[in-house]
């Protein structure tokens, strides 16, 4: 049976028919999801794709957090659904508390579009397992709020459990603490970074490399062995 | 204050009315009076002087853009044509792509970021409005001098309002230009261009037709920003004394237009419209009047079902607000019902505000009384139209006497390479990535190429990989020293710059950004760049679908130089296919197409060494250009190259400095035979680029351009770390990069 990944729609969602697509390069069954609706369609893992879900108004992911269709992505995630959230989905991840910390403005006040160095640091998580811990990739970023904060203790706790999973390489692009790209939580089905590995899934488009792909493969290969 | 309705109007002929406040002349002013056979209502006089302003009814241009129509080229691909919110041309496959360039330059002057940020949101709803779905914007921004202080304030203000709007939207922004000129100080140009694709059955038009047909105004509530907006701010000219008139420019939501992008391509996916019109300048004056002008004629609305933001609006004033994210749908009765449904599924709030009628009256009633009473063509169609006096400038012969080939050139190879090191790091040629890196190129997962290649391309079908490319380009300084060919040039460079990247050129929209009409010399530059641009489309082959005029860009008695910013639209049927600027591969050949000559008028050399503006800009060869362009596609097409550049502004040295840096490769360069150092990097002539090209198909490669009669020149040979001119210089790429990249960073943080 073919796995089935929902990418949720939100008001303001950008990213979304960009993650069906590389949902389906991998080799899954792409099935939108609408932030209305609790039913997630008997998916087998969820993407929240960036965007500016309502505007990013109040705060990023601060209202999408409360929508019918995050009752059951919360629930589900808590119960070991693989869950992937990109940029205003890591947003989303941490109003929801399925992930620690938060994301402030970017150090430079500017909305930064570009390639991005990062280092897999965790490549045991549902969302990285085809990576190889310390593997080097590139893949395009481009947010405003994209500093991700958290107090010591958290941060200790990340680095010690080992849950930080992406950090840039190549120059801090907005200030994130301890250069913090992207983390999971302890059981590795919940992974939230801000930048785009959906949008390096085709040698011609974007950034010429497919560096964001093993993403999608992983978790399909997580959901086929599980 | 009592409303001032049609009866009422009858009643008072002689009340006092503010038409020359409102920007009306008095000739104009009586002709509404002869048309109504009355004197207007207040509601009336907003409609007619806000649609009778020099943006809304181009009375100025009108008889010069005459000849785009009257020269356009035979072209098959033209679907729909001059007039409607945007050209559409077929691109193959069963689709069609529609594509305008719009001016928002006097907002984004008084306020950079509302005003950058509703120039992306209009040019959005155009392209939405003929039923496509918008892929793709750009910008060609133009500034006062990089190290004036108010450009400090302007320009990072604009870019944050187009990033700010357009990355909020999911469009990537794939091109476009920066440029700065002191002439542009009080009157920064702020162009901004959108790409939109459909399908050929789901071309949407602004008509009204269908009596019963409900009018409905879906969007945003409707609120006090932006009143008087066109008539105030497009048609004055700035000056230090007048009053601060922040208050006329729009303020936009992004968020609320996204909403209305996707319920509105659900709309029409379901087939729920017979006409469609977006809320732009002149907002509900303009949407009514057109409508009903382009269809059957009558139309009956009820304004005070118009949902507010302020409830205390008078309703003429609710007729010129320019709030944005609005649109306005015609729709049959039957299908009101699930049109009101999905808009309701995307939070969007749309209400009847009421139908199409019999007849051929726009009748506009507040509370049950009549305030309106109009035939909609002479509101919309049939306004004002000037034969404006135009004469040569007492002036231009001298500036063209004052020939920059006579300038001081370097002494020797040190002297060179100073000045091409400080070229390269000029504001007008240095990286703008600081600015681009403030938008999103890759959302929608289809952007193939993005600034700063010579043109942007995106893919438009994932099976076929066909694409659409775009460049956008315009050289004031040219224009200066001659109308007719710097319109002309625009379009050659916009042209190759398209065919450098693989496409072949289909259609052109241009941005006739002027200074006042009123000036005779500023008419004649207007006149003469348009008979340039017209006889060059027709040469070229590639029709105006559309476009904008924006005049009265000045500042007291100082106008900016004549800016035509023209786009070239192309089409790719492989997108696998397109030719990036890189030079990626140590060993490949580079050729230079096309021949160059003492061409320095106009030049970046001659500005950036000598600050000096004179001369003769390049001789066009339009033939040259197609035939460079038939060689450059051909070439990609038969992945004969891997790398193409057009060579413009900064000529060769530029070109090749940017390929190089954006590959990461060295290059060696031989100065061709008969030529000078000088003169082979730094002439600007017209009908070039550059190409590397693999050994293996070299011989292919030069055949092709002999036997077709391009001159072709190896010059060199991409190699190592450094760009080196043989016999005369060498320089490293950090220390080219260096140069390159920091001098925008550092006028602006």
């Amino acid at each position: 049976m073919t796995t089935r990944v929902g990418v949720v729609t939100f008001p303001g969602t950008l990213d979304d028919r960009d993650s069906l697509r590389a949902v389906r390069l991998a080799g899954a069954e792409p099935v939108s999801l609408w932030h209305r609706d609790k039913d997630l369609k008997q998916v087998d893992a969820v993407v929240l794709a960036g965007g500016f879900s309502y505007g990013d108004y109040l705060r990023a992911g601060a209202i999408s957090r409360f929508s019918p269709v995050m009752e059951t992505v919360i629930e589900q995630a808590r119960a070991g659904m693989p869950v992937l959230g990109i940029c205003n989905g890591f947003q989303i991840l941490t109003e929801s508390h399925l992930l620690p910390g938060a994301m402030l403005r970017n150090n430079h006040l500017h909305f930064i579009c570009r390639d991005q160095k990062l280092r897999v640091e965790n490549a045991e998580t549902a969302w990285t397992a085809d990576y190889e811990a310390g593997q080097e990739i590139s893949v395009p970023l481009k947010n405003i709020d994209g500093r991700y904060v958290a107090d010591e203790r958290v941060l200790d706790e990340l680095e010690a459990e080992g849950r930080v999973a992406f950090r840039y390489l190549d120059g801090n692009p907005n200030g994130s603490l301890r250069d913090i790209a992207g983390i999971t939580n302890a059981e590795g089905n919940v992974v939230g970074l801000m930048p785009h590995p959906e949008h390096a899934v085709e040698p011609l488009i974007g950034t010429g490399r497919t560096d964001g792909l093993a993403f999608f493969t992983s978790v399909i290969k997580k959901l086929v062995t599980a | 204050m009592s409303l001032d309705t049609v009866k009422h109007a009858t009643d008072t002929p002689d009340a006092d009315q503010p038409w020359a406040e409102l920007g009306l002349k008095e000739d104009e002013y009586a002709r509404i009076r002869e048309i109504l056979g009355r004197r207007p209502t207040g509601a009336e006089l907003a409609m007619y002087s806000v649609m009778w302003s020099e943006h809304c009814s181009y009375k100025s241009s009108k008889v010069h853009l005459k000849q785009f129509g009257d020269k356009a080229p035979e072209n098959d691909a033209m679907l729909v044509g001059i007039g409607e919110n945007a050209g559409v041309v077929d691109v193959g496959q069963g689709y069609a792509v529609t594509f305008k360039v719009e001016s928002h330059n006097h907002p984004s002057y008084i306020e950079p970021y509302q005003g950058a940020a509703t120039g992306v949101g209009g040019i959005v709803r155009d392209i939405l409005a003929m039923g496509a779905r918008p892929v793709a914007v750009v910008d060609p921004l133009r500034f006062g001098a990089a190290d004036h202080p108010d450009t400090k304030r302007v320009l990072p203000g604009v870019v944050a309002g187009i990033g700010g709007y357009g990355n909020c939207l999911g469009l990537p922004n794939i091109g476009g230009e920066v440029v700065f000129d002191p002439c542009y100080q009080g009157n920064p140009l702020v162009n901004a261009g959108c790409i939109g694709v459909m399908k050929h059955e789901d071309i949407h038009l602004a008509q009204a037709s269908g009596p019963g047909n409900k009018v409905i105004l879906y969007g945003a509530r409707t609120g006090g920003d932006g009143i008087g907006g066109v008539s105030v701010l497009a048609s004055e000219t700035f000056d230090a004394t007048g009053p601060a008139k922040r208050p006329a420019v729009q303020v936009g939501d992004p968020f609320q237009e996204k909403l209305l992008i996707e319920c509105t391509l659900e709309i029409f996916g379901e087939k729920l419209v017979a006409g469609i019109q977006d809320l732009g300048g002149a907002g509900l004056s303009c949407a009514t009047s057109e409508l009903a002008s382009a269809g059957s004629g009558g139309m009956r609305v009820d304004l005070d079902t118009v949902p507010l933001r302020d409830a205390t609006l008078s309703p003429e004033e609710i007729l010129m607000s320019e709030s944005q994210e609005r649109m306005c749908a015609i729709v049959e009765p039957a299908k009101v019902a699930r049109f009101l449904e999905i808009c309701e599924k995307w939070d969007v709030i749309a209400t009847v505000i009421g139908e199409v009628t019999e007849g051929e009256r726009l009748e506009i009633f507040w509370h049950g009384e009549q305030i309106v009473d109009v035939p909609p063509r002479t509101v919309a169609h049939e306004g004002p139209v000037y034969h404006r006096p135009y004469a040569r400038p007492e002036w231009q012969d001298a500036l063209q006497a004052d020939d920059a080939g006579k300038l001081p050139r370097p002494a020797g190879s040190a002297e060179l390479r100073e000045q091409v090191l400080k070229l390269v790091a000029s504001p007008n040629q240095a990286s703008k990535a600081w600015i681009t890196d403030q938008y999103d190129r890759f959302v929608q997962g289809n952007t193939v190429l993005a600034q700063p290649e010579d043109a942007g391309m995106v893919r438009i079908d994932e099976k076929t990989n066909l694409g659409v490319a775009m460049a956008t380009d315009g050289n004031g300084r040219y224009t200066k020293l001659d109308p007719y060919t710097g319109a002309q040039l625009a379009l050659a460079e916009s042209y190759r710059n398209v065919a450098a990247s693989g496409a072949r050129p289909l259609a052109v929209s241009d941005c006739l950004n002027f200074g006042s009409p009123e000036d005779p010399g500023v008419m004649w530059q207007f006149a003469e760049a348009t008979r340039g641009l017209a006889d060059a489309c027709l040469k070229l082959g590639t029709p105006v679908t559309g476009g904008n005029v924006s005049l009265y860009n000045q500042t007291g008695d100082t106008a900016i130089h004549p800016t035509p910013v023209v786009a070239v639209l192309g089409v790719i049927d492989d997108v696998n296919r397109r030719t990036p600027i890189a030079f990626a591969e140590e060993g490949q050949l580079i050729y230079l197409l096309g021949d160059t000559k003492e061409e320095f008028g106009g030049s970046a050399w001659s500005q950036v060494i000598h600050d000096h503006l004179g001369g003769l800009p390049p001789a066009v060869d339009l033939d040259r250009e197609k035939l460079l362009g038939e060689i450059l596609i051909s070439a990609s097409r038969d992945g004969m190259i891997d790398a193409a550049h057009d060579l413009s502004d900064g000529g060769l040295v530029q070109a090749v400095v940017e390929s190089c840096l954006r590959g990461g490769k060295g290059a060696r360069l031989v100065v061709p035979d008969g030529l000078s150092a000088f003169t082979f990097l730094f002439s600007e002539s017209a009908g070039r680029a550059i190409v590397s090209v693999p050994r293996s198909e070299e011989l292919r490669f030069t055949d092709m351009c002999g036997a077709r009669g391009l001159p072709v020149t190896r010059i060199g040979v991409v190699d190592g770390e450094e760009v080196e001119v043989q016999g005369e210089f060498t320089l490293p790429l950090a220390e080219l990069k260096r140069a390159h990249e920091e001098t925008i960073p550092a006028l602006l943080v």
